[in-house]
Order: C-alpha cells, then structure tokens, then sequence
C-alpha cells in the first residue's frame, strides 16, 4: 500500500504540493487529474524518489521512500516519466533489458531473459524487438518503454502522462494493457493523465488535484460529476452516459 | 565486423605503434635510448588511457557527447599554478625546476580544489549543469590570472611557462611515472565498484533512479574519480585539451554500443594509438619541431566543430 502523509514541496515560496494525504488502494488503477501546474507530476515524482519532498512522508508498505535502499525499491516501484528521451541508441529488447538491472546488474540469467522475452510479447513488440527506438513511432516507443516497465516486475507503477502525444487508437491501445496489468497480475497503477475521459473510463479511482491540493478523491463515479469537475477545472462540464461509461463533454 | 574483431584490430594496432616507436631506427646505444623510449611510451600510454577513460565516464554521467572533463576548470588551475609559481619566485626557484614537487604540488591542488567544488555544490541538491557552469567560471578565472600574470612577466619567463602550457611526454620523470601509475591503479580499482551502475547511468537521472542506483552517491564518487585521474594526468604530462572528445567520439563511431565494458576497453586502445602514432610521426618525420598537443588540439579542434556542426543539422 502506498500512504501519503501531509505531503508539501515547496519551489521557493510556492507550495507546488501543499499538504497532500491519500492512501492509494493495492490492485486498482488510480488516476491524479487536475489542470496544469496543479502538481501531478511533482506528486507522482515524490512518491517515486526521483524529487525530494520538504515535508511529509511517503510509506511505501510501511517504509518511507527516502530511507528504503534504493535497489530493493525498485524491485517494488517503477516510474516512467513523460520526456524519456535517451541519448544512447537501443534497440527495444536492449531497453527492456534494462527493466531487469535491479535484479541481475546488468548481467542477464535465464530467469531475466524470460522476463524480458514475456515483456516484449505482452506488449506485442515482437516483431520489432532488434529495431532501434530512434526508428519507431511514438506509440510504439511507448509500448517499449511500459514493457521495460513490466520487465521491471514491480507491485507498483507510476506513469506520468504515458497518453502524451499518442492518437486515439495508441491511447486505448496503452490504457488497456494497464487495465490488464492491474486485472491479471494485480499491479498497483498510478498514472497522471489530461484526458479526464480516459481517467473516467479506465481507472479505479480519481484524485482531482488544483493548485497543489487534493479537491477531492474517491472512486470514480464520485469525482466525474459536473460539480467536482467544476471545482477543478473551472469549467462546466456535461456528463452523458454512454454505453455505461461516463463521458465529460468539454468541447464547448 | 563484430565487436571482437573490431577489438582484436584495436589491440594489434595498439601493439603495432608501440613496436613502431620502441623498434624503429634503433641504432647505437640501444639499450640507453630504449630505455629513454620505454619511459616515454609508458608515459604516453598511461595519460591517453586515463584521459579516454575519465572522458567516457564524464560523458555518461552528463549524458553529453561533446564535453570534456576539463569543464571542471582542472587544466586552468594547473597553468594558474605553473604561472603562480614562474611569476613570484622565478623560474630558478627549486618548486619550479624540480619535477617532483611541482608534480605533488599541483596534484594535491587540484584535487583539494575538486574536492572542495564538488563538496560545495553536492551539499545543495546535485545539479550536474550548476557543477560545470561553476567549474567553468572557476577556469576561465583561472585563465584570465594566468594571462595576467604572463604579460607581467620577463619574457625569457614567460617562454618557460608557456612551454608548460601543452602537453610534453620528451622529460617525464620515471620515478614520478610509477607513482602515477599507483594512484590511478588505485583509483581505477576504485572505479570497478561502479562499472556496472554507468550502462544505466547513460539513460539519464530518472532512468537510472527507477532502476534503483543511488544516484546522488554514485556521480558524486564517479566525478572524485574522474577529477582524480585529470588530475594525474595534467601533472604528469601537462593539459592535453581535446584528445578526450576525440578518441571517446571516435569509440562510439566505430563500436556503436551503449555497452561501457566494451566502450571502455575500446577507447583505451584508440587513444593509444592516436598518441603513441602521432608522436612517432613527430619525433620521425617532423623531427620535433612541434609538439604532440599541438597537432592533437588542431585535429581535435576541428573535430569537434564538426561535432557541433552535425548535432546542429539534426535539430
């Protein structure tokens, strides 16, 4: 379980992340939205180690992040953020081999290969395993990078914007390897995402930030309702059912 | 061609230019100039291995194909202290004749100064691009003292320090050659503790924090070493600018890995050869009349503009 406590990351003066508490539920998809600048992102990176928070604690199966050795945390908790570009050129099964290092060190057994062999199926990238990453498009590097991910075989996995710059077929396409992830093996997925369309009909259950603050957080049909999003967003957004799924109409 | 005989050509080649210049044009006293010649050759092989390796992990930790180490602001310090030194107590005085103080001198110095720089600015956060922008500070103060000092100068004075402004491998010390050699045996020992964290070091920070290297611990211990073997190498033989970008660039050319075991053995060989090469070139065809560094800093120089001018096309 991943408990947040009291969380604050101050830049300057500013609070980014002010006093943020949450417990976020095992098993389950949990999406943070919220318009930009609200702290997602900050949030997302505390919890996984890659920023130092300045006050409040972050208890990873009731270990604070900061104090736990870092090589066996990552054996529990993977992050993939938004910019990944790499300057060295890989080919996808050498990026995904990589998801094997806090286990093996860079010397690969069988039981890595394995791993990394399942990785490249899940994530349907079979065909293209010796291609360089440089030679791909962008939702196929994505796939890449999420099946480095799962080669990763963490309980727990943070992805920051992982829909950014994907069309609609790539973005489904992602959400659903997620939803299987979280369904099938059971994986703890946290993820920011723009589009509250997909956090509605995807995730488990929502936290709406803004301006560093939680608004609100709860399972999903709590937070898609026109009043909470109008908090959030500062926009009046109608909600239709469609096909059991809650749909935000926002265009106009 | 595969890595392996990619790697066999490097090592023979290697072998090959030393033979060349221990071999060739041996007449006379033989045993005293192969002697003379093995003091060098060692010399020689030692700095451009050092160099090549201190420049990969520099570009891995900054994930940058086009700085050297020297962005620390350590080849400044050095012509500070050697401009220091002619400039208040003369080229007569025994810290600038004798090879063994200057050597311990100017070690110790840029080593506190690296150590100090490093302690500074790793206590406030660890920005990398903060750490070379202030090392890059320091050097061009560093520079502007010396060149200060320099125009005061007698110019018989200033002919001295401007010798000791490149790179020489004809008067390296022997006894200072094999202490050298400890230190960077020691530090190279040392290194083996991270070789393997670099492969992932060279995805960048977030990478290679998800995948679970202490990140902070392990750049500050990789930059301590780096500072340590440019520092070795600058007091031994004098700065030699551009030979790190340019046999680290011709590595990754020719062995387009990401692999460091690979990358590092690699480079080693090219850079013995470029300078165990080019100094025979120098010594046999040019007869002496210039300086390896010389030649090394034109090519080096021009390659690089290159470098930029590619990186420049791909934006």
């Amino acid at each position: 379980m991943v408990k947040i406590n009291d969380v604050t990351k101050l830049y300057g003066d500013t609070a980014v992340v002010d006093h943020v508490s949450m417990t976020i539920p095992k098993g389950k998809i949990t999406s943070f939205i919220g318009p930009n600048g609200a702290g997602k992102s900050t949030l997302l990176s505390i919890v996984s180690r890659l920023i130092a928070k300045d006050e409040g604690e972050v208890l990873i199966d009731g270990e604070e992040v900061s104090m736990t050795n870092n090589k066996d945390l990552a054996k529990k908790l993977s992050i993939l953020k938004q910019a990944n570009d790499i300057n060295v050129r890989l080919t996808v099964r050498q990026l995904v081999s990589f998801g094997r290092f806090p286990y093996s060190q860079g010397r690969l057994t069988d039981i890595d290969k394995k791993m990394i062999d399942s990785s490249i199926h899940y994530m349907e990238l079979e065909t293209m395993e010796n291609k360089f990453l440089d030679q791909l498009s962008g939702g196929q590097k994505q796939r890449a990078y999420i099946a480095m991910v799962i080669a990763q075989d963490t309980e727990y996995i943070l992805l920051d914007e992982p829909l950014n710059n994907l069309d609609m077929k790539h973005s489904v396409q992602i959400m659903k390897v997620l939803r299987r992830l979280a369904d099938e093996l059971g994986k703890t997925i946290v993820i920011v995402l723009h589009d509250v369309n997909f956090a509605s009909v995807y995730s488990d259950y929502i936290v709406a930030l803004r301006d560093g603050k939680v608004i609100k957080k709860g399972p999903t049909e709590e937070i898609i309702r026109n009043g909470v999003l109008k908090e959030v967003y500062d926009m009046d957004i109608k909600i239709q059912d469609i096909d059991q799924c809650r749909i935000c109409l926002y265009f106009s | 061609m595969s890595h392996k005989t990619k790697m066999t050509l490097l090592a023979i080649g290697s072998v090959v230019a030393i033979g060349l210049f221990l071999f060739i044009g041996l007449t006379g006293n033989w045993q005293y100039i192969l002697e003379r010649r093995f003091t060098r050759i060692v010399a020689i092989a030692v700095t451009g291995a050092v160099i090549a390796i201190a420049t990969i992990i520099f570009q891995t930790i900054t994930n940058n194909r086009i700085l050297t180490p020297s962005l620390i602001g350590l080849d400044a310090l050095y012509q500070l202290i050697q401009t220091f030194i002619i400039f208040f107590y003369g080229s007569t005085n025994l810290s600038a004749t004798n090879q063994t103080i200057n050597f311990f001198l100017s070690i110790g110095l840029m080593i506190v100064f690296a150590l100090i720089l490093f302690k500074l600015l790793f206590k406030r956060g660890n920005n990398i691009y903060f750490l070379l922008l202030i090392g890059l500070i320091f050097g061009t103060f560093f520079q502007s003292l010396s060149t200060f000092m320099q125009v005061l100068i007698d110019p018989n004075e200033f002919l001295i320090v401007q010798n000791r402004m490149f790179a020489s491998f004809n008067n390296v010390q022997t006894d200072l050659l094999y202490i050298a050699i400890g230190i960077i045996l020691i530090t190279l020992l040392y290194l083996l503790k991270f070789t393997r964290y670099l492969d992932v070091l060279s995805l960048g920070k977030s990478h290679a924090v998800n995948l679970g290297v202490d990140y902070n611990r392990v750049v500050q211990q990789l930059m301590v070493i780096v500072a340590i073997l440019m520092a070795v190498a600058t007091a031994l033989v004098g700065p030699i600018m551009f030979l790190g970008i340019l046999v680290v660039n011709v590595t990754y050319e020719m062995f387009k890995t990401y692999k460091h075991s690979v990358l590092i053995l690699a480079t080693v060989f090219v850079s013995i050869i470029a300078l165990v090469g080019g100094q025979f070139i120098i010594d046999r065809m040019f007869n002496f009349s210039t300086t390896l560094s010389v030649v090394i800093n034109l090519v080096g120089g021009v390659y690089f503009l290159y470098l930029i001018l590619k990186e420049n096309r791909t934006w």
